[in-house]
């Protein structure tokens, strides 16, 4: 086997099958006598306005939001009483949101603000900062900016994602024009899903089982 | 042979499967519309509009892929340009031997397929691991995908269970929701594991070098949050011109293929992890893929190429239900892989130059396609170029019978009652081989010939 350096391979891949690929384009394209021009239109067209009425974003979220099977809350006791009740005691909080919520938490539960990658089974939720959220669709921003960790949003049976409630965008357009310059930006629309198994529903398959909005 | 090659697969599958593919394909499509139709005032306009914007980008590839060549790059991503499968391939064998890596996890990208990329990487010792639970079974089973949404539509639970038992997952249990926990568990520990994350890509945006990827299960985002390294293999097709575009996209998409109002993980990538975020990929290469996309460029089928592989046209193609993914013998099944399988063979071409007779041109495909694509007027185009080109039809009953009656008056009339004559005869009975296939499935309708012929010399004469 040849082994090439790594420097060779990362500062330089093949070029003679960008130019192949380049001549064959344009010589594909050039019997085209005019080319299909890009049509003017407004993705408010892709809004679902009769929805929102004149309702205010956060009611439409909430709603939206259960449609696919996830839940809203604004009250942080409501929360610990949800994880309480679904005997959800350990998990991981992103260090700058604890200090609010852990005089919420009692002394049943077990919380790291640190995450270990080698006990991804021992967290049973998760809570991190959301970038935002969309009410047109009940979907949650995370963004690397905002998001303690990969990982800690995505791994626990349960995923808190606290919301501040004046970054609700109203639906898709607005949310895309907001993407800004982060590297990596994740709409999350409900609990992790699949339908490969006979088409029957199920939730919670590499991601959360469960999705929570922490409305603030 | 006595029937083409999809028919006789069609005639030869299994009940169990037919019935699989039939409910979920119909499924599928019945969600769709009440979804489209429900929500959005003209949900018409937005598959033409879509149409139009991606007609714009195939024709205007060239000027797009240098655009979104400098935008990648300028996010921090390597680009790697690969004209065929094996090139594709040697790309990303290349990438993870110079990183020493040797375990990857894969997301669901039909390019990958189309190189046939994970048994190329395990003959280079490599391990590629599917991670969508319906391409994880298929791999296990060393089967293929029957659809480009769900790859699984013609497994029934059974089945999935007896292979899990076999490889290892646990004791024969059938219940879905085991099944996907058993997956669960097994694959979380193996993307902690993995060197490489690999991933296609739905949505390229020229404006601004943003690669946009949805799932549902959150499987290719666990590929981005705990690997170190991310490979993207995308289609050179893949391109639209603006962010602002894909607030429609997205829209289609979702509803167009699984009837969602959005898939649950939608991810938009530009570039490696940020420097401050713990996890995800510090290395990020992107690789096009041309395999044959530059012939149907240069072909009257480039329309195909606006395709967004919603998987839309499979479910609501009656062929399709009929016969399966399998039966198509290609990546791409369906009304798209009826056109796009023969294209992307190349010289190839008439190994499956039966596909685009596959269908009976109702037009079912073109009216929910997402992007508008005219899918029969490219069958019938593909028909014709295999007429053209003289390749041979098995299966196809000869047309010389047909063209001599219909052009001998005497001829036409003396079939006419014929015709009438075999309403009386005990069809069944008869040793003509067609009739007797045909027979064989459905019963004979009563021949009403003639009327219109009737109508035609009675008919009162306008003046
Ligand atoms: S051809 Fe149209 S309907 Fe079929 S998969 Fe592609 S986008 Fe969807």
């Amino acid at each position: 086997m040849d082994e090439k350096p790594a420097q060779a391979i990362l500062t330089m891949p093949s070029s003679a099958d960008r130019e192949a690929i380049f001549s064959r384009v344009r010589g594909a394209l050039a019997p085209l006598h005019e080319r299909a021009p890009m049509p003017d239109y407004t993705t408010e067209l892709a809004v679902l306005r009769q929805m929102m009425g004149n309702r205010d974003a956060f009611t439409i979220f909430s709603e939206r939001l259960v449609r696919v099977n996830g839940i809203a809350l604004t009250e942080i006791a409501a929360l610990v009483a949800r994880l309480r009740e679904g005997k959800w005691l350990q998990g991981y909080c992103d260090p700058v949101l604890w200090p609010m919520l852990a005089p919420h938490f009692g002394a049943d539960f077990t919380v790291e603000t640190t995450y270990d990658r080698k006990r991804v089974d021992d967290y049973a939720f998760g809570i991190t900062r959301a970038a935002g959220a969309i009410a047109e669709t009940g979907t949650i921003i995370l963004s690397d900016a905002t998001t303690s960790r990969r990982l800690g949003a995505l791994t626990p049976w349960v995923h808190v994602a606290v919301v501040e409630r004046a970054k609700i965008y109203s639906d898709l357009p607005q949310a895309v024009a907001a993407l800004g310059s982060d590297s990596n930006v994740i709409w999350v629309t409900g609990p992790s899903k699949t339908a490969d198994v006979e088409g029957i529903l199920i939730e919670g398959v590499h991601g959360p089982g469960v999705q929570i909005a922490l409305v603030v | 042979m006595r029937f083409q090659q999809i028919d006789q697969f069609s005639a030869e599958l299994k009940a169990d499967t037919r019935a699989a593919v039939y409910d979920g394909s119909k499924k599928g499509h019945e969600k769709r519309t009440k979804l489209l139709y429900d929500e959005f005032p003209d949900p018409d306009r937005l598959r033409h509009i879509a149409g139009e914007v991606k007609q714009h980008v195939v024709e205007n590839l060239d000027t797009y892929l240098p655009q979104v060549e400098a935008k990648l790059k300028a996010n921090g991503v390597i680009v790697h340009w690969a004209a065929t499968a094996e090139a594709a391939n040697e790309a990303v064998l290349g990438i993870m031997r110079a990183r020493g890596a040797t375990k990857m996890v894969k997301a669901k990208t039909m390019v990958s397929e189309e190189t046939e990329l994970a048994h190329f990487l395990e003959k280079h010792g490599m391990e590629a691991l599917e991670t969508d639970l319906g391409e994880f079974i298929v791999q296990i089973d060393h089967d293929h995908p029957s659809h480009i949404v769900k790859p699984i539509i013609h497994k029934n639970r059974r089945e999935i269970a007896t292979s899990f038992e076999k490889n290892g997952l646990g004791a024969y249990n059938d219940d879905p929701q085991t099944i996907t926990r058993r997956a669960r568990n097994f694959l979380r520990h193996k993307y902690l594991e993995a060197d490489v994350g690999l991933t296609g890509a739905n949505f390229v945006s020229a404006e601004s070098g943003r690669i946009v990827l949805v799932t549902n299960e959150g499987n290719s985002r666990f590929c981005l949050a705990a690997t170190k390294c991310h490979i993207a293999m995308i289609g050179i097709e893949k391109i639209v011109p603006r962010d602002y575009d894909l607030g429609l996209f997205l829209n289609l998409l979702a509803r167009s293929g699984t009837a969602q109002d959005l898939t649950v993980y939608t991810e938009f990538i530009s570039g490696p992890k940020s420097p401050a975020q713990p996890d995800g990929p510090e290395e990020m290469h992107v690789i096009f893929v041309d395999n044959g996309r530059t012939e149907v460029l240069a072909s009257e089928c480039r329309d195909i190429l606006r395709c967004i592989r919603c998987g839309a046209c499979l479910n609501v193609c009656p062929v399709y239900r009929q016969a399966s993914g399998h039966a198509y013998r290609s990546v791409y099944p369906g009304p798209v892989g009826a056109v796009l399988s023969p294209l992307l063979m190349k010289e190839k071409f008439p190994q499956k130059a039966d596909l685009p007779k596959a269908s009976s041109l109702c037009g079912a495909c073109n009216e929910v396609c997402p992007v508008n694509i005219p899918i029969p007027d490219l069958l019938l185009r593909l028909r014709n170029r295999a007429k053209e080109e003289n390749v041979p039809s098995p299966g196809t009953p000869p047309m010389g019978a047909w063209a001599l009656l219909a052009s001998q008056p005497t001829a036409w009339r003396a079939s006419l009652f014929g015709g009438k004559v075999m309403n009386y005869l005990p069809t069944k009975l008869l040793p003509i081989p067609a009739l007797r296939a045909w027979e064989a499935k459905r019963a004979l309708p009563a021949w009403r010939g003639g009327e219109f012929r009737a109508w035609m010399k009675n008919r009162p004469k306008q003046s």
